[in-house]
């Protein structure tokens, strides 16, 4: 899914001060919308590193949220469109379906956890475990991510134009990661795959998604899974 | 859980907003940690003076016995349950002597040339209204609001915890091996009062800074040493260092401006900093020693 086609007026966004409005004052009008609704345009303001920020929205909106966010910003996504213009805590895009979320700054870990759709794109750095189980998402970070990213991923597309940290892919279980940069190390039965001609379609595509335009597809590496911890292999009894 | 809050001075200007400044933090964490809340807090200090700050006992006797038993001068502030006692720094093996004999159940705290350290059990601003946080001053200071897992809610259980003179140690986390180093370090004469994991990250810390090492080496060291999960930030006389293991799990954010250096387990307990919105946000890494120092 493409990012969501803007309707209304921008400059004529609602905007929800959260100094002055709570959070779930915020979320029972956002959740209040239905599926045709006009009032697609919002601005959140003085977030104050509040948790759960614009989470659980289900509906063709744009909200954009000035400042930095705390635990699982935009959680459980779909269909909406936000942008966080500071850094998000653990967990932003959790578990989310559809959609798109963009950090304009850094995400702490866990960013895009067991997402299953959507696109995540942080334009900073993501901490550990970004994309951990991650089952369907595609997530575009233009700086580095943490250790352990992608550890048991199941679907979808990681993409790294800086450098990865240790056990990339970890455990992984199927899902496409594309570093830039340094790999630290690989993890578990994660391993070096050529890249092909759909693979590098698939990447190209992502990146003009996520506006990324500092960083050329062709200096990317291919990482996936070898497929050898899918089965257990009887030599392996006596380890257990 | 538990939360971390600490700050740190690069310039004079805010020395006097120290206090309350951590107040605001500690508040912010309370859901952090509901059950108990400390503080230390670096002051200026007194010349030639050493600061006890003790627990328990009868402290409107205190002076009268010690200045009895020592011959020393000593000065008594109380603050709700703790006490802060100024000494005369060559008196310091005189006055724990006594200390010992004239009010057995009197503990201290911490002790050192600047650093100040009170705990409780309690919500974290009732903890810091009790002892006067906000309107005290200082240089650098450290916070914690615990939720307990290793050990029992105590004010003996509560962060942070001094194992050495102007050294203390704030943990969010837990350790795994913590009974071993202990036994190891019980041999090599360090005292611990608790069954608690954090006190023996801070014992350690103390017994290598007790062998010459700087704080940033012995933080090294902690990173092979110490098994399990942690955050820990430490202060000293004039330093202030952070520190996360190979898993970090544990949160940890970072503001850093011209005039400070600020942690806090979560962003918003930052928020109310002076001059936030310019300051420098960033997740101090794993594995990676920060620590900052001070012109004494």
């Amino acid at each position: 899914m493409n990012a969501v086609p803007m309707r209304g007026d921008p400059a004529a966004r609602e905007i929800v001060d959260l100094s002055a409005t709570s959070l779930r004052e915020l979320h029972q009008v956002l959740h209040g919308l239905g599926p045709d609704t006009n009032r697609t345009a919002w601005r959140v303001l003085n977030p104050q590193g509040r948790h759960a920020v614009a989470v659980g929205l289900d509906a063709l909106i744009d909200v954009i949220v000035e400042g930095h966010v705390g635990y699982y910003a935009a959680g459980m996504n779909a269909r909406a469109s936000v942008t966080i213009n500071g850094n998000a805590g653990p967990g932003v895009a959790e578990n989310m379906m559809s959609g798109m979320v963009r950090v304009r700054g850094d995400a702490s870990m866990a960013a895009g956890a067991t997402a299953h759709g959507g696109l995540l794109v942080i334009d900073g750095n993501a901490g550990a475990r970004c994309g951990i189980s991650m089952k369907g998402v595609d997530i575009v970070v233009q700086g580095s991510v943490g250790h352990m990213s992608a550890f048991m991923a199941q679907e979808g597309n990681l993409v790294v134009c800086g450098d990865a940290g240790e056990a990339l892919g970890d455990s992984l279980y199927e899902a496409r990661i594309f570093v830039a940069g340094v790999v630290k190390s690989l993890g578990a039965d994660c391993e070096e795959k050529p890249m092909g001609e759909a693979e590098r379609a698939i990447l190209q595509r992502l990146l003009d998604r996520a506006g990324v335009t500092k960083t050329d597809a062709a200096a990317f590496r291919l990482y996936g899974s070898a497929r050898r911890l899918y089965h257990f292999y009887v030599d392996n009894a006596n380890a257990y | 859980m538990c939360g971390i809050v600490g700050l740190f001075l690069k310039t004079p200007e805010l020395e006097s907003q120290i206090g309350r400044l951590t107040a605001e933090m500690l508040a912010v964490m309370t859901d952090r940690g509901p059950d108990s809340t400390g503080f230390a807090v670096y002051s200026q200090p007194r010349p030639a003076s050493l600061k006890f700050t003790l627990r328990g006992g009868d402290f409107a006797a205190l002076p009268a016995r010690l200045a009895a038993r020592t011959g020393v001068d000593v000065t008594l502030d109380v603050r709700d349950d703790h006490a802060l006692l100024t000494v005369p720094c060559t008196a310091e093996g005189d006055i724990r002597a006594a200390l010992a004999v004239v009010s057995p159940e009197t503990l201290i705290v911490g002790a050192g040339t600047r650093m100040e350290l009170y705990k409780g059990v309690g919500l974290p601003a009732a903890v810091s209204a009790r002892f006067g946080l906000p309107g005290m001053s200082g240089t650098h200071a450290i916070g914690h609001t615990r939720m307990a897992t290793e050990s029992a809610v105590t004010t003996a259980g509560a962060h942070p915890f001094s194992t050495g003179l102007d050294q203390c140690l704030v943990h969010n986390g837990s350790l795994s091996n913590h009974n071993n180093i202990r036994r190891a370090l019980v041999r090599e004469g360090q005292v611990f009062e608790t069954a608690n994991d954090s006190e023996v990250a801070a014992g350690y810390l103390s017994w290598r800074m007790g062998r010459g090492e700087p704080l940033d080496q012995a933080l090294q060291a902690a990173l092979s040493d110490l098994d399990g999960f942690y955050t820990f930030v430490v202060g000293t006389e004039s330093g202030f260092g952070v520190l996360r293991d190979a898993v970090a799990c544990k949160p940890a954010v970072m503001a850093e401006t011209e005039d400070y250096v600020a942690f806090g387990s979560e962003y918003r307990a930052l928020t109310k900093l002076p001059g936030i919105a310019q300051a420098r946000i960033f997740e101090p890494e794993p594995q990676r020693v920060y620590f900052w120092e001070r012109a004494a």
